[in-house]
């Protein structure tokens, strides 16, 4: 009995081992193919270390090296530069999670700790709409940006996400309530204003929720794909997935830039893994709350 | 700032007194301060989400090109779709990939969580499987484009080792609705397996003590006590990826574009190109709304399920 115990503990160390293989090969393989040459990759595909390995991928996508130097080494020779993808998502993702997280942290206020009448009425409201798929509000959202003169302009891909979202209230409301009130009546008699408590109190005793929150809506924002896909093809304004989404479609059918595609991957993912290297423990410990609300 | 704070608020008080019946007579307490404290929010919602959702309704009705002005035709939009052999496709498709999709998924998520639960609490296990899920859609499906690659891609190779053919699987069209299904499953199985993994630390041990002293094996607690047990959490769980699910689009879209011969054209993406190649917005608008009343259904039914099982909790 008890040796059965034992091996089937083992397989499930196996099996978990497995999983973790299998989850962090495809991170590995790209780090193996954005150092590799090119022209080499098809001779060697199964080799573990990159192949002749170079950093001529990343100076191509960065828009380093010239066109002949690019295509000697696999490129297409067509002008990339990276640099300004990823300052512009960097620009699209600060803005929207700053303003986002702190209009719905005034909203969540409101909604946890005022009494106000329709109060709840109004909060089931704000639930409803994520209720709404994504792309039945999408179309509508870019006739409107469209006649207000702002696609392919920052403002046109931030303003839709930039005032709040109906989860980031939702979010931060429940820590609000939380909150113990005796300390807000007794601020309330030393003369504090609603503003005083909110900026010296609710803000400062939640900074663990809101950080988690902003945490994850920059890489929310970050990831996003499909609204600034419609409303920010141009390049001043194009983030790294829709840069990454046009670099493919160049992509020559016969001999693709593998190296150049998963240097530019790289690129575009590495400030989230190095956000999250950084925030493991507390991302990872919001997924049970955060997932099932 | 002010002029954020100011202006709104005169919008939101008769949208207040709408919301609270005049019937009770209380006190209006701290109304005022919550219109400024909500006022961005409000603005936010009623801008990018009320107005949308109506306006995207009645477009639906209509018929429009974004160059002139929307024209109303009825249901011709509805009736079109009824006809519309790309959309029943784009249905199948979808409803295909959806099956696969959460059927693996929620499968794996549930071993993993077991998994976990029985060997190890370390937050570094956690942590690594959840990476997938923070890396973008369009990166995690380009990574994958390279890997499953026909000629050159290491899994292709690898089945060479063990002696398959070579799979295209992005080319043929039997094989390109699972192998999307399949590159997202390995994105959302570590984010679901912790979300159930949640689930599982809230059934408390002594229900799996008296199950041992019982002499219960471990197959039959699992069948008999976890998953029972698990259920509302599982359905919860199922709502919220099956929903996102249905939303399919970004990996298709730098992947296949729809293709091999329509056989990934989801219906998200057949809606974008409606809309954003054709410029047909009144029938992709009809779409989105058709979808998200199977959005609704889906989610109704499952809920429905959620709570005819809540007594197992007792």
């Amino acid at each position: 009995m008890r040796k059965q115990v034992s091996v089937g503990r083992t397989i499930a160390w196996v099996l978990l081992f497995i999983l973790l293989i299998v989850t962090l090969f495809p991170f590995y393989w790209m780090l193996r193919t954005a150092f590799s040459d090119n022209t080499q990759l098809p001779g060697h595909p199964h080799s573990l270390l990159p192949v002749e390995t170079t950093l001529g991928a990343f100076k191509r996508v960065l828009g380093l090296s010239s066109i002949e130097e690019a295509q000697a080494q696999g490129g297409s020779g067509a002008a990339v530069n990276f640099w300004l993808y990823l300052r512009n998502s960097l620009i699209v993702a600060t803005i929207t999670t700053v303003c986002q997280v702190f209009f719905s942290a005034m909203a969540a206020y409101a909604f946890a700790r005022l009494r106000w009448p329709g109060r709840d009425k109004v909060f089931a409201l704000f639930l409803a709409a994520l209720m709404v798929p994504p792309i039945f509000t999408t179309l509508p959202n870019f006739v409107l940006i469209k006649n207000l003169g702002l696609l392919n302009s920052f403002a046109g891909i931030i303003l839709p996400g930039a005032f709040m979202t109906p989860f980031a209230i939702f979010f931060l409301r429940q820590f609000f309530l939380g909150i113990n009130r005796e300390l807000e009546e007794a601020a309330m008699i030393d003369g504090a204003g609603h503003r005083r408590i909110f900026f010296g109190m609710i803000i400062p005793l939640s900074a663990a929720p809101i950080a988690t929150l902003a945490i994850l809506t920059y890489i929310n924002s970050w990831n996003d794909y499909f609204w600034p896909l419609l409303v920010g093809q141009q390049e001043n304004v194009r983030v790294l997935t829709v840069a990454l989404g046009v670099f493919r479609s160049q992509t020559p059918q016969g001999g693709p830039d593998w190296a150049g595609l998963m240097a530019a991957t790289l690129i575009a993912a590495l400030p989230m893994i190095i956000l999250f290297l950084a925030f493991a423990k507390r991302i990872t410990n919001s997924i049970g709350f955060s997932g099932i609300k | 700032m002010t002029a954020t704070t100011n202006a709104p608020p005169a919008r939101k008080r008769s949208h207040g007194d709408r919301a609270a019946p005049p019937a009770k007579r209380r006190s209006l307490g701290d109304l005022k301060v919550a219109m400024i404290f909500i006022a961005p929010a409000t603005l936010g919602f009623v801008v990018f989400y009320i107005w949308p959702t109506l306006r995207g309704a009645y477009l639906s009705f209509t018929e429009y090109s974004l160059l002139s002005a929307p024209k109303f035709n009825g249901l011709d939009n509805y009736h079109r779709m009824i006809h519309d052999s790309f959309f029943w496709n784009a249905l199948g498709v979808t409803v295909e990939y959806v099956v696969i999709n959460i059927g693996l998924q929620t499968v794996l998520a549930v071993g993993i969580a077991m998994l976990m639960y029985r060997l190890t609490k370390s937050i570094t296990v956690r942590a690594i499987i959840l990476a997938p899920y923070l890396v973008a859609n369009v990166v995690v499906a380009l990574v994958w484009y390279w890997m499953l690659d026909f000629q050159v891609g290491i899994v292709n190779t690898f089945l060479g080792w063990v002696g398959i053919d070579p799979v295209a699987f992005f080319g043929d069209s039997h094989w390109a609705i699972p192998t999307v299904a399949g590159i997202n499953v390995w994105r959302h199985m570590g984010y679901t397996a912790l979300l159930v993994f949640a689930g599982l630390q809230t059934i408390p041990a002594y229900v799996y003590e008296a199950a041992e002293v019982d002499g219960s094996t471990e197959w039959k607690t699992f069948w008999r006590i976890t998953l029972p047990l698990l259920r509302p959490v599982l359905v919860m769980v199922l709502v919220v990826t099956m929903i996102g699910s249905f939303q399919i689009f970004d990996t298709v879209a730098v992947t296949t574009q729809g293709g091999p011969i329509n056989a990934t054209r989801v219906i998200y993406y057949y809606i974008y190109e409606r809309a954003f190649t054709r410029f047909d917005f009144g029938y992709a608008s009809a779409m989105a709304l058709v979808l998200f009343a199977i959005l609704a259904v889906v989610s109704l039914v499952q809920l429905r399920l959620l709570r005819a099982r809540e007594s197992d909790l007792a």
